[in-house]
């Protein structure tokens, strides 16, 4: 029913998982494989594309919050960037811009790894 | 709409699963914008009807499929009332402590979110235990 699509793709040594569409309780475990997908290969460095995301609920955001801890204690992140306001809003009523960096376009995101080597 | 027309109801009943979410989202904004919401409200009043349906897909009947969702909505003198009903296990929103989102990256865990942005989006949430072990839990949303 609900229409999600997630692409992961590698950008040097950052990978950048694209969301598309509607991530809710019944497609955040689609997004949660890619998530677990990347700590078996230990990528730990991720940016979360949202430019085609229209909607999220709590149970999209719930997967950013199992998985960030990990990324970080590996010396990764989880980034966000290309995100709409009306996505934006959700995770800013729920105080997220304290815990996580967000970033208008990709490319600053990934200058934001580069820079820290 | 014109409200002193005859009273705007609408109703669903759907199995819990969560692929149900998507036509009750569908429910939800179609129902809302016949009401005259603006885009930004009826995307609010969306992800609160989510939440509490994911609520209850998730504690009321532990995902199992088998149990009825039932949505009444409802347009009365500038206030959109939407009524979800259960035949789960009860729950008691008021042992839901409010999110500390500082707390659960440490435990890597999210419990909470959901509730918590019931009430931020809407602007009454009330719960109440009905008759014949139901739970009901009634969102509202004033036309401003």
């Amino acid at each position: 029913m609900a229409d999600f699509n997630v692409n992961l793709r590698g950008v040097g040594s950052v990978s950048v998982i694209d969301v598309k569409g509607y991530l809710d309780a019944h497609t955040a475990p689609e997004l949660e494989n890619v998530f677990n997908k990347l700590l078996d290969n230990r990528q730990f460095k991720v940016i979360v594309n949202f430019d085609e995301l229209k909607y999220i609920s709590s149970a999209g955001l719930g997967v950013f919050m199992a998985y960030v801890e990990t990324m970080r204690e590996n010396k990764g992140d989880i980034k966000f960037s290309n995100m709409k306001d009306n996505v934006y809003n959700i995770f800013d009523l729920l105080g997220f811009p304290i815990l996580y960096e967000f970033f208008k376009e990709e490319k600053e995101a990934l200058q934001k790894f580069d820079s820290l080597g | 709409m014109n409200s002193s027309e005859q009273i705007f109801e609408k109703k669903l009943l759907v199995k819990s699963t969560t692929d149900n979410l998507a036509l009750i989202r569908e429910f939800t904004r179609s129902s809302a914008a016949e009401c005259g919401f603006t885009e930004e409200t009826i995307g609010k009043i969306i992800l609160a009807v989510d939440e509490a349906c994911t609520n209850i897909i998730k504690h009321a009947y532990k995902y199992s499929p088998e149990g009825n969702i039932f949505l009444t909505i409802k347009f009365e003198e500038g206030k959109f009332f939407i009524s979800i009903t259960d035949e789960g296990v009860h729950f008691d929103p008021s042992s839901i402590p409010e999110p500390d989102l500082v707390k659960y990256y440490k435990q890597k865990r999210a419990g909470g979110l959901g509730m918590f942005l019931i009430k931020k989006l809407m602007d009454e949430v009330n719960y109440s235990t009905l008759s014949g072990n139901k739970n009901q839990v009634v969102l509202v949303k004033y036309l401003s």
